[in-house]
């Protein structure tokens, strides 16, 4: 009963927030309804079991994510009313609907024609952190491993495209003068 | 009422939905990248409602991936914007038409 | 022995190859020698193989690879050196060495000089390939070459549009009769399974009457067109538009002569069917008499030479369709020689009358042009058949053959034949050569030739005269290859009124010519005289009007179809069809060009309206093979 009206309840709040997300024309708005969507998220996350994916979802997602989009955001002009195209909303709203489902279509028909086979079953009397421990550094350590390199690597990315000159506005030079540029920094 | 997997699947084709209206409705790039972080928690509710009710942990790997291409796309994302707006002091979708043929 | 085999075969081609290179620039005389050296080089290769094989020894036998190998179908490219094919390489190069030189002087003025080597030796490489191929694709590749060749020689002057009508006109015509060559390499290849010569003359005995002499027809028919047999003989004449050595080599000597050598080759066929034998006999007659009676009122010098060559086709014709191979081969190797012989001496007298064709405003040459008049005269002397000249042994053999095998009417024919030749060569000599200077009137100074043309021309002159000594040394090789038989009359008597009684006939016609035609106040007719009003002339004038006939029932009737073609079914149909296809491209381009605005957003839509289409499609796959089962026993209920 408990779990019923802990998912109705959580269901409710995250496409509520994720709704305004998309909808709303104010940036901050958006912002603050995505973080609020994200910490309900990892609730559903606790309710199956799944105690670690849900502090990461807090950690990462509304810690570090957005952090870093409020800190992107900074560097925008977020005042201002965002411009939104009027596209026809049928089309968009079929299309969207249509991918939903049959992807999760997709993902679904193992399970509907019931041929999955557990391949890490998870132990009953081990804590579900512990467990994941275990198969993380066992079964998907070059992964693992593979996706701590990409992060490194999305880390320097970022510094290097965003913290480039930052004392110069690249909008008050002209083309020319930002070709000169990047052809002393090559030098 | 028992919840069974299929409660947590419609949730997420809901949740897909949602993200993918916005995908194709935002004209601010920033946006843009709200509603791709909300495909991706989407499809995470997926693979932890899976990996829950068929006990296997797979799911829950998946979803720890997922959040990491997620972070490492915002890292960089972020970074393009900022140069691209201090260039053309604009991050609408429609202003970009360099790859015009 | 194989190496001279390669060089007789392939020393043309470098010298087409070679000259080929110079053919976009100006004069080179270089070019002129080096081609008629390699030629030369040619000739001797062919020589030392006639000596090997008059030597007795054996044939050879060479393949240079296979060419086409499918399934049942193995043709090689190989090629055989026997004693029929040693004397076409022997009359082959020999001719066209002496023509290459003679070129040297004959296109000395001309401004395309290196192309007209580039093709004359294309041409006698392709000659080689038909005469030494030992099965029939590879003649049936010669034969196309020389066809082609003859088509770029005769249109050599390719500004003049007579030119080129004549060698668009040949070469249609030869495609004409090379359609019924075709299907009778198909129906040989068809019923023996092999093109090679000696396995399908062997599988011949084999066959059914019916089938062989549909293979003979439809062979003879490709030799019809090539060798100018009626009814398609109107490009022969035609063809005297190109330069007087192609003339020489091609429309006299060589390639005309590939019909009667596809006889002789394919002698065990005809063998097997006289019947057709006959017809071939009957219409190689006809053709002589009518090519005859054609060339006596001509007033085109080249013309009435290419209506005696095809009278002298006819001749070959006549032989071979009797079984006479070795008469028919014998025949054509002398004719070689004092046709080519002749056509020359017409290029020399051409080429002092400033082009000239005319024979009426010619007229006491002699004086200036000693040493042609004497070439010209004992060719047509040959050409008559007058003893001791090599064309008295061959032509005499041919009309023995007539008269032993029964054949009485052929054999009278070509008597009449013989006197009407006779008659029209010396007709021509005389014009030429004797009576009053009419040229002056067209202020024409004619000159001899160049010395060293004169001294090409030798070696033809020699053997137009001493060619029939060789007659028993020519029966004796030949003699088992074709099967070759002595014609004796039994009674001395009819035979030594046979041979009087023809030289008297043909010494009479010359003596008829000459003085009809070298006395003097001779006038360049202008179409008033009693004889040119008369309706034979006029019949003979206009070549029994069978070119107006053609153009009137063939080419025009044709012309309007292709327009009506043209009008209704390519332009409404074809061209529609192709317009249709590009405009609906097009109109798909410029309704999908939207797609590439360059617009991200709009790019953003079609990505998803893409990610669905695949989304459903691997859903449907994932249907159609789940439910497999149910869908074919679907699909059978509906019959499918």
């Amino acid at each position: 009963m408990f779990e019923a009206i802990s998912f109705y309840l959580f269901s409710f709040l995250v496409i509520a927030s994720f709704w305004v997300a998309v909808t709303t024309s104010q940036a901050l708005y958006a912002l603050t309804a995505l973080a609020a969507g994200m910490i309900l998220i990892s609730g559903f996350y606790f309710t199956l079991g799944a105690d670690f994916l849900g502090a990461i979802q807090i950690i990462v997602y509304s810690g570090a994510v957005l952090a870093l989009y409020a800190f992107g955001m900074m560097f925008f002009d977020t005042t201002r009313e965002v411009k939104e195209k009027k596209p026809n909303k049928a089309i968009v709203t079929t299309l969207a609907v249509l991918a939903a489902v049959l992807t999760v279509a997709i993902v679904a028909a193992p399970i509907v024609s019931q041929n999955i086979v557990a391949l890490y079953p998870s132990v009953e009397s081990v804590g579900n952190t512990q467990q994941i421990g275990v198969v993380l550094f066992t079964k998907y350590l070059v992964p693992f491993e593979v996706a701590a390199v990409m992060l490194l690597v999305a880390m320097i990315a970022g510094i290097v495209l965003a913290g480039k000159k930052m004392d110069i506005s690249l909008t008050k030079l002209s083309e020319s003068e930002i070709e000169k540029q990047n052809a002393e920094e090559l030098v | 009422m028992e919840i069974g997997l299929n409660h947590y699947l419609v949730l997420a084709t809901i949740l897909f939905g949602i993200g993918l209206y916005g995908v194709m409705r935002r004209k601010n790039l920033l946006m843009l990248f709200f509603a791709t972080e909300i495909l991706l928690n989407s499809v995470n509710i997926g693979f932890a409602a899976i990996s829950h009710y068929y006990a296997d942990l797979t799911g829950q790997m998946f979803a720890f991936f997922v959040i990491a291409i997620a972070a490492s796309e915002v890292a960089v994302g972020l970074g393009l914007l900022i140069v691209w707006y201090k260039r053309h002091n604009s991050i609408d979708l429609d202003e970009m038409s360099v790859m015009r043929g | 022995m194989e190496k001279y085999l390669y060089i007789a075969l392939f020393a043309p081609l470098v010298s087409s190859l070679f000259s080929a290179l110079f053919t976009a620039q100006k004069k080179k005389q270089f070019v002129g020698v080096i081609a008629s050296l390699l030629i030369f080089t040619a000739f001797a290769s062919s020589t030392v193989l006639l000596v090997h094989i008059l030597n007795g020894g054996e044939p050879i036998h060479v393949t240079l690879m296979t060419w086409m190998a499918t399934g049942g179908l193995n043709i090689p490219f190989g090629f055989v050196v026997d004693e029929v094919s040693v004397v076409m390489m022997m009359v082959v190069t020999l001719v066209s060495t002496v023509v290459h030189i003679y070129s040297n002087g004959y296109m000395d003025h001309d401004k395309s000089f290196n192309r007209f080597f580039a093709w004359l030796s294309a041409f006698v490489f392709s000659m080689m390939v038909l005469v030494m191929s030992d099965n029939y694709a590879g003649l049936f590749i010669g034969w196309e070459g020389v066809g082609l060749c003859s088509w770029g020689l005769i249109g050599f002057w390719y500004n003049k549009e007579s030119a080129t009508w004549a060698a668009n006109e040949a070469f249609i015509m030869n495609r004409i009769a090379d359609l019924g060559m075709l299907i009778g390499l198909f129906l040989v290849y068809w019923n023996t399974g092999t093109l090679q010569y000696e396995e399908a003359f062997a599988a011949f005995p084999g066959l059914d009457h019916a089938t062989l002499v549909w293979i003979g027809i439809f062979l003879f028919i490709g030799a019809m067109g090539k060798s100018a047999q009626f009814p398609l003989h109107t490009w022969l004449a035609d063809a005297m538009e190109g330069p007087t050595p192609v003339s020489a080599l091609i429309h006299a000597a060589t390639m005309v002569t590939a019909g009667v050598y596809l006889v002789i080759r394919s002698h065990p066929l005809y063998d097997l069917i006289p019947n057709v034998g006959l017809f071939i006999a009957s219409l190689g007659a006809f053709v002589a008499i009518f090519a005859a009676s054609m060339a006596l009122v001509n007033r085109d010098m080249k013309r009435i030479i290419a209506y005696s060559t095809l009278s002298q086709l006819g001749y070959m014709f006549a032989a071979a369709g009797l079984g006479a191979y070795w008469v028919a081969l014998f025949h054509l190797m002398a004719h070689a020689f004092f046709k080519a012989l002749l056509f020359l001496g017409a290029g020399n007298v051409m080429h002092a009358m400033h082009d000239e064709l005319d024979p009426f405003k010619m007229g006491a040459l002699k004086e200036k042009m000693k040493w042609t008049w004497i070439m010209m005269t004992i060719a047509s002397f040959a050409l008559a058949g007058v003893f001791p000249l090599a064309g008295f042994y061959s032509k005499d053999a041919i009309l023995e053959v007539g008269f032993v095998e029964h054949h009485y009417i052929i054999y009278t024919v070509l008597l009449v034949t013989a006197g009407l030749t006779a008659f029209y060569s010396f007709r021509l000599v005389a014009l030429i050569f004797h009576g009053e200077d009419r040229y002056t009137l067209f202020g024409i100074h004619p000159h001899e030739a160049y010395k060293f043309m004169l001294w090409a021309m030798s070696p033809l002159l020699i053997l137009a005269i001493i060619a029939g000594a060789f007659q028993h040394t020519f029966f004796e090789l030949v003699e088992e290859a074709l099967n070759a038989v002595h014609y004796h009359i039994h009674s001395h008597v009819t035979l030594w009124i046979m041979i009087i009684g023809t030289q008297a006939f043909v010494l009479a016609s010359i003596f008829y010519a000459y003085k009809k035609y070298a006395r003097k106040g001779i006038k360049v007719p202008d179409g008033t005289s009693e004889t040119e009003q008369s309706f034979l002339y006029k019949l003979l004038y206009n070549q029994y009007y069978i070119p107006y006939f053609y153009d009137e029932y063939f080419v025009k009737p044709y012309r309007e179809l292709s327009s009506i073609f043209w009008k209704k079914v390519d332009l409404k149909v074809v061209d529609a069809t192709v317009d249709g296809i590009a405009k609906v491209l097009y109109s798909t381009g410029s309704a999908t060009r939207g797609m590439q605005s360059g617009n991200l957003s709009t790019m953003l839509r079609w990505m998803v309206v893409g990610l669905v289409v695949l989304l459903m499609i691997a859903v449907a796959v994932g249907l159609a093979a789940r439910y497999s089962a149910e869908l074919s026993q679907f699909l059978a209920g509906l019959g499918v």
